[in-house]
Formats: C-alpha cells, structure tokens, sequence
C-alpha cells in the first residue's frame, strides 16, 4: 500500500510531529468549555494559524483540529449530528496549509476518545464505537487526510473499535494511546501490552505509540517499552511540554523549549521514529526540538536513570512491564461457583 | 487464585468468615454474591450501619487501597463500586429508617465542555464506597448548575472533575462565583482530573486537587472531619 506517510517513513530517520491544539487556541481566545472545532467553521484563520504554526516551526506531520470530533464528545454541545461535516472541514483546512508548504507535509485527521466505557463495564457497545469513528474517518477522508491519526485512548476495545472503522473507511493510519497511571493507561494497559496488541490487529497501524500522560520523561518510558517488546513498527512519541500551572488567568506549561529538545533526542535514542510533543507544546518548542534532532547523531538507548537525570523524575517507581511490575493481586481464599 | 474450586455456601460461613467473603467479592466485582451477603447479615440481625462499615466500606477501602497502588485500574474498581451499588441499594432505606449517622454529603460533577466522567464517576463510587451521600449532577456542568445544586442539597463537599487541558480551567470559573457570592467559604472544594495537579488545585482556590479516587475519600474524610470539629468548637 502506498501512502506519503508510508513513503516518508522509509526514507527518513526520524520525523517531527506537531505539539498541542488546545493550548495553542486558548491563546488565540478559546473559552475553556466551548468545543475547539466549532471554529473550523466560525474561525478557519486561527485554526490555519495554528496548523502554520506547526509547519512554519519545521513539523513533517501535524494533527486536524478534530480530537473532539465525533458524536458522542459533539452531542455535549447539541452537534453530534455534525461529526463528519466539522471533521471533513478540519481536515480541508489542513490540506490548504499542507498543499502550500512547500515541501512535503503530512496531514493526519486527529481522532479522540468518545468519553465513554465500553461494554462489559460501560455502556458503549463495540458496534457503536466503530460507527463514530467510521462516521469521523470518512469525513478526514473527504477532507483530504493522508492517514487517520486516533490519539489519548485508554481502552484496548476502543482502540481496536478505531482500528476497524480505518478498515471500514479503508484508510492507513496511526494510533497512539495514554499512559497517565502508573506508567499504564487508565484502563491498566502498559506498554508492552499495547505493542502486542497492535500485532493481533487485522489492519496493524502504519506507527504506533503514546501521547499525552504525565510529564515528558513517562512518556520515554513507555517508548523504551515498545522498544523492549520487540516491534518493528515505527514508534511515535507525542509527550506534554512539562507540567500544567495555572499562571495570570491560564494554563502554563512548565517544559521550556530547551527540554523539550532534550525530550526529542532521548525520544529517538529510545526508538522512536516520530517525535513531537503534546499539551503545552508550542511553535517555539517544536522549533527547538527540531534543530536538536537535525544537528545532533543519533545515540545510544537512553537508562531510565539518564532520562531521569536529562528531564526530571518519573510520576510512579514502576509501570507495570517486565519484572518490575507491582506487587501480585490479591488472592482468594477459595471460589464460589454460581 | 486458590487452586481448590471448592463451591462456598455464603450462607454457611460465620459472620466473621462472611464478611472476609465479602471483601473478596467487593475485590472481584461480584454484585449478586454481595447482595445475598447483605441479606444474610441482615437475616442474623446485623444493624444496616453496621454492614455498611464494616463489611462494604472495609472491602471497598482495600479495592481503593490497590487503586492508589496501581494493582487495580479503573475497570476493576468500576466492577467493584458496581457490586457495592448492589448492597447500597438495600441498605440505604434501611439506613435512613434506622437514622444511621450520616458521614457527609458531597455534589460532584463533571465542568461544562467536558464529557469525561470516567474519573467522576470513579470517585462517586469510591465516596459511596466510604459511606457519604453523593449528589452526582453529570458532565457538562455549567457555573448554574454547580450553584443551583449546592443551594438546594447544601452538601458538606463540591467536587469538580475536568480531564482535558481546555475545559480544567472552568473550575476556576466556579470558584470565582463562588467566591462573588460570598459563599465559598461554605464548602469544601475539592478538584480532580487527569491533567491537574496539585499546584493548580490551589492557583484556582481549591480546598484540595486529589489525585485519583482513592485519594479523593481520605481527603474528605480529613476535611468533613476538621469542618465537624470548628463547629463543635465555634
């Protein structure tokens, strides 16, 4: 199959994703609570000044203003019926800023989380999760999205609810999920989990990774444990620039761009193929981390001690791969049969 | 897991026995097993507050113990909280007819543009777990609704949860109005979500950020326990 991601891939070492959509919004005026894609209809020259923002400051790939974009995040503001429509247009603006770069950009239609638990715990059955999400690949698809780009999941059913609904859309792409508790997702996947979750999947993800979480240096973590599974899948790596501080009236992330292009380069050295960052992460950052990755060779696998020492501490001793996982679960005394 | 699947009759066990029973149950989200131990204990004459605390409330504190650790994640505390609802729903008339004392109330909800209920509703549960009345108003709350819900159930506690980085900042919307209204001295405020910490819990004036469910129920316990003991002084 053939795809100018696929393509880029295999000519290039490594390649520098975007950084965040919301952050970047609330400093153009978003009001906390109103859904950022309304404004790919009502305000199509701040979410172009975003996506420039990103490719001035040298990404290869950047995300559509679409993360809330399907119909169970949507209905919260009475638009769920519009899914498609809001997500084609993010995905039209992008391939305006994508098309007059002039070099090659990619385009990757950003698909989050519904919000809610699936079926047996939840609610959400596996039939109407891969619905959204069809319903929100087709419209990136018409928009003109190179690859479909799912992000911040937590659930391995959601995850692979998103990966069939790529089948259904027929559309290459990429998902990176969120290790926010311990090193695991909330729902309890770690890392080497999800790299051997990726392999069971009928149409497996051109990259895949980790997004989002708890501060920078969690999230090498976890791309060291890709890296230990064994994958031979490209390796994304999208972390928050630092951590969130409530600074004059907004939010700031404390991750300087000089640590974020620290960041990058131990991402790489760690396996990582596409690197760029998420919330707090802003032009100036990627522009820093992209002069990192271009003037410094690539290195040894960073120790967790290095990373540790390099850009801070972890948020938990362990994440729950290999033999430092936590302490066994607690045992029953016997077994009741209904 | 024991290797002998022995079959256990609940209603063969002792007291002492059944309520061990009981925390493996809660541990394992058995619903049905823990409202025939409920009612088992009932039958030899258990008093209602009695099974709350010692039975579900202690399995419950293990299921949040192992929460905080990180042994258990969020589907099996879902599981858990879900079999505790099943003994609750036959405890709580009995409780109030039996004006069992009352541990504290708490409103929760989930801030306005934000459809993540996943950790709210974790922290529901775990504050039901622990014994408080909890008023749960959803997601999507707007500044209105918060304030329309605490005037009417005046609750000991509010709790906001947010978990993404473009609707966190709402809470400081609330609190502000709070603060306007002259009334958030009135209430603890509590905050949560994925994104914040605890540095941000007080940039916003917050009482407290909790970083999971677990931490949630000890902090206000701390709290409600301290508000209790101004009153009996002042």
């Amino acid at each position: 199959m053939t795809n100018p991601l696929h393509d880029l891939l295999s000519t290039r070492d490594w390649l520098l994703a975007d950084g965040a959509t919301g952050t970047n919004l609330f400093n153009m005026g978003l009001e906390s609570g109103d859904p950022p894609e309304f404004w790919n209809e009502t305000r199509p020259d701040n979410i172009r000044a975003l996506y420039r923002g990103a490719v001035e400051a040298g990404s290869d790939l950047f995300l559509t203003n679409t993360f809330g974009g399907n119909a169970s995040r949507l209905k919260l503001h009475n638009a769920g019926h519009r899914a498609r429509e809001l997500s084609r247009i993010g995905a039209e603006l992008a391939r305006e800023i994508a098309d007059t770069a002039g070099r090659r950009v990619i385009v990757a239609g950003s698909v989050g989380p519904t919000g809610e638990i699936m079926q047996p715990v939840g609610t959400l059955s596996h039939a109407d999760a891969v619905e959204m999400f069809h319903e929100q690949a087709e419209g990136l698809k018409e928009g003109g999205a190179d690859v479909m780009w799912v992000e911040t999941i937590s659930a391995p059913e959601e995850f692979r609810a998103a990966a069939e609904a790529f089948a259904l859309a027929d559309v290459p792409w990429c998902g990176t999920m969120s290790f926010d508790t311990a090193g695991r997702t909330m729902m309890g996947m770690t890392s080497d989990g999800m790299a051997e979750m990726i392999e069971t999947l009928p149409n497996p993800p051109l990259a895949f990774g980790a997004n989002c979480g708890t501060g920078a240096s969690d999230l090498l973590r976890t791309v060291l444990g890709f890296a230990a599974a064994g994958t031979k899948r490209a390796i994304i790596a999208k972390g928050n620039a630092g951590i969130p501080k409530y600074v004059d009236g907004h939010i700031h992330y404390d991750g300087t761009p000089e640590l974020m292009a620290r960041y990058a380069l131990l991402a790489r050295n760690a396996g990582a193929k596409i690197i760029g960052g998420c919330c707090g992460t802003m032009p100036e950052h990627l522009r820093a981390m992209r002069e990192a990755l271009e003037s410094t060779p690539k290195g040894d696998s960073p120790t967790l001690e290095r990373i540790v020492e390099e850009i801070g501490a972890f948020s938990s001793d362990s994440d729950g791969t290999g033999d430092q996982s936590g302490a066994p679960k607690r045992e029953r005394r016997g077994r009741r049969r209904g | 897991m024991a290797d002998e699947e022995d079959d256990i009759i609940l209603a063969d066990l002792s007291d002492e026995e059944l309520v061990e029973q009981m925390f493996d149950d809660l541990y394992d989200g058995l619903k049905e097993e823990i409202e025939e131990s409920v009612n088992i204990l009932l039958e030899r004459g258990w008093q209602p507050y009695d099974i709350l605390t010692k039975a579900l409330v202690g399995g419950m504190t293990i299921v949040g113990n192992d929460f905080r650790d990180g042994i258990l994640f969020v589907p099996e505390v879902l599981l858990a909280a879900n079999a505790m609802k099943g003994g609750m729903f036959i405890l709580k008339p009995l409780l109030i007819s039996t004006g069992a004392p009352r541990v504290g109330k708490m409103v929760i909800g989930t801030v306005k543009g934000d459809i993540h209920d996943i950790g709210k509703n974790l922290v529901s549960m775990m504050m039901e777990g622990a014994g408080f009345e909890v008023v749960d108003l959803g997601i999507n709350n707007a500044v209105d609704s918060y304030l329309d819900a605490i005037e009417a159930e005046q609750p000991d506690i509010l709790g906001m949860s947010a978990l993404l980085t473009t609707t966190m900042p709402y809470m400081k919307v609330v609190i502000d109005t709070m603060v306007e209204k002259g009334i958030r001295d009135d209430y603890i405020v509590l905050v949560g979500g994925a994104p914040l910490n605890e540095e941000f819990g007080k940039a916003i004036g917050a009482d407290a950020y909790c970083r999971d469910a677990a931490v949630a129920v000890e902090t206000a316990k701390t709290f409600v326990g301290r508000k209790h003991n101004q009153l009996a002084a002042g």
